[in-house]
């Protein structure tokens, strides 16, 4: 496989051809922020946090889902890109309904720790307040649709790792959520292994295990991608 | 309107997905031949799972809006989880997941007509029959919709009544409309 050679905030690096800029800038030591990625399944480019600049266009690229090409010039810590992702996080705030004081995943969260990240001390859009639901009809498990983000993390795992496709997106625009089957309530949903994938998936305190309260989240995100490099690599040890 | 997740799982609740174990399915149990249409766009499009859209198209067409049985039917047929074909059926504004009314009145939001004030009428014929656009009074006789530009902007605001267009709307004269229509 062909080797492309690029620069990353003007560090040289070379990659094999078709690895995205994510993992170049990764393997450079520059880290960019993600929120929908999740190592182990599938980029789908929907939060757009990582967006970076390429010298030689004005559009904006999302890192996860750009491939990599010889003599990149890539930019990603330009004061126009820190801007637009400190809307960007912003705008998730003012989506949903997150409220950090009591949910399961404070101080363990990765929308928290974007927005740490980005310097956003308050929301500058108006808050939807959107009215939204909770399922807790799961025995083990529970979603709650006002700490979503959409980042389609738990219906990429559950559909790719585990082979059972539970979640998908419902309806459009504004009015999105995580559907469960045929809109079921999750506990009553067949194709459901009670794994629990998708509660180490979640970036916030959507899914969560019953039983968690304020601050108890605990994630054993490189599962996920172990149980991938077992299945891909054949690597059954950690 | 989109249905939340939980206040629309009450009534599925009762009735839980036929079992997943069943292979593909013929003929629906049921007998009706709608089923049988279905089954023969399936077929011609190998019962490939990106023919989704087009078999929804057919399900619409021959049942008049996608009942939940219609969705697991294709679910099955086409081999693709439920909450995938559920995703779809929703996304899109041409699918309707509840039968539509006996009367339809569509009333444009396109910019011609926004700015002449339908606004306006849609929302006084929200109020007046107690639903959002795009749903059906519980009675099933009206169903709400909107349009975004019918071509009729010379005479905005405009509104389709059962088919008909008639222009230069106020509220007053929507509301009219409407009242005949529940009348009837
Ligand atoms: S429930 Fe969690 S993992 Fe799933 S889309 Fe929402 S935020 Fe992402
Ligand atoms: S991480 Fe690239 S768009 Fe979300
Ligand atoms: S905007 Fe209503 S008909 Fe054109």
């Amino acid at each position: 496989m062909s080797v492309k050679t690029l620069k990353i905030d003007d560090i040289d690096i070379a990659i094999e051809e078709g690895a995205t800029i994510l993992q170049a800038a990764k393997e450079a030591g520059v880290s960019i922020p993600t929120l929908c990625h999740l190592d182990g399944v599938t980029d789908v480019g929907a939060c757009r946090l990582c967006l970076v600049e390429i010298d030689g266009s004005n559009r904006l690229f999302p890192a996860c889902v750009t491939q990599v090409a010889e003599g990149m010039q890539i930019h990603t810590q330009t004061p126009k890109l820190q801007e637009y992702r400190r809307m960007t996080v912003e705008l998730l705030f003012a989506e949903g309904n997150h409220v950090c004081s009591i949910c399961v995943a404070n101080g363990n969260c990765e929308l928290q720790n974007v927005a740490i990240a980005v310097g956003m001390d308050h929301s500058r859009f108006p808050y939807r307040f959107p009215d939204r639901k909770v399922d807790a009809s799961h025995p083990l498990f529970s979603i709650d649709h006002n700490r979503c983000i959409l980042c389609t993390r738990c219906v990429r795992v559950c559909d790719e790792i585990e082979g059972a496709h539970v979640w998908d997106i419902a309806q459009r625009g504004a009015a999105c959520y995580i559907v469960s089957g045929l809109n079921q309530p999750w506990g009553s949903v067949d194709a459901c292994t009670s794994c629990g994938k998708c509660v180490d998936a979640c970036p916030t305190g959507a899914i969560f295990r019953k039983g968690t309260t304020t601050s108890e989240k605990e994630r054993d995100r490189d599962k996920l991608e172990f149980l991938v490099t077992a299945r891909e690599k054949r690597e059954w040890t950690r | 309107m989109p249905s939340s997740p939980v206040q629309a799982q009450s009534s599925d609740a009762a009735s839980p997905p036929a079992p997943a174990a069943k292979p593909p399915a013929k003929n629906h149990a049921s007998g009706d031949r709608r089923f049988k249409a279905l089954d023969m766009t399936m077929k011609r499009h190998q019962y490939k799972p990106d023919a989704l859209i087009e078999v929804l198209h057919k399900a619409q067409e021959s049942f008049g809006y996608l009942e939940e049985d219609v969705l697991i039917y294709i679910a099955r047929g086409l081999k693709l989880p439920l909450s995938r074909v559920y995703g779809v059926a929703t996304f899109y504004h041409l699918f309707s997941l509840k039968p539509s009314g006996a009367h339809s009145c569509v009333v444009c939001l396109g910019t011609a007509c926004y700015v002449k004030g339908s606004g306006k009428l849609m929302e006084a014929l929200e109020a007046e029959l107690g639903i959002k656009v795009g749903e059906t009074t519980e009675d099933g006789k009206v169903s709400l919709m909107a349009a975004r530009c019918l071509g009729a902007c010379g005479i905005a605001p405009a509104m389709v009544v059962d088919g008909s267009v008639s222009g230069k709307q106020s509220p007053e004269s929507a509301l009219d409309k409407v009242r005949s229509l529940q009348q009837g």
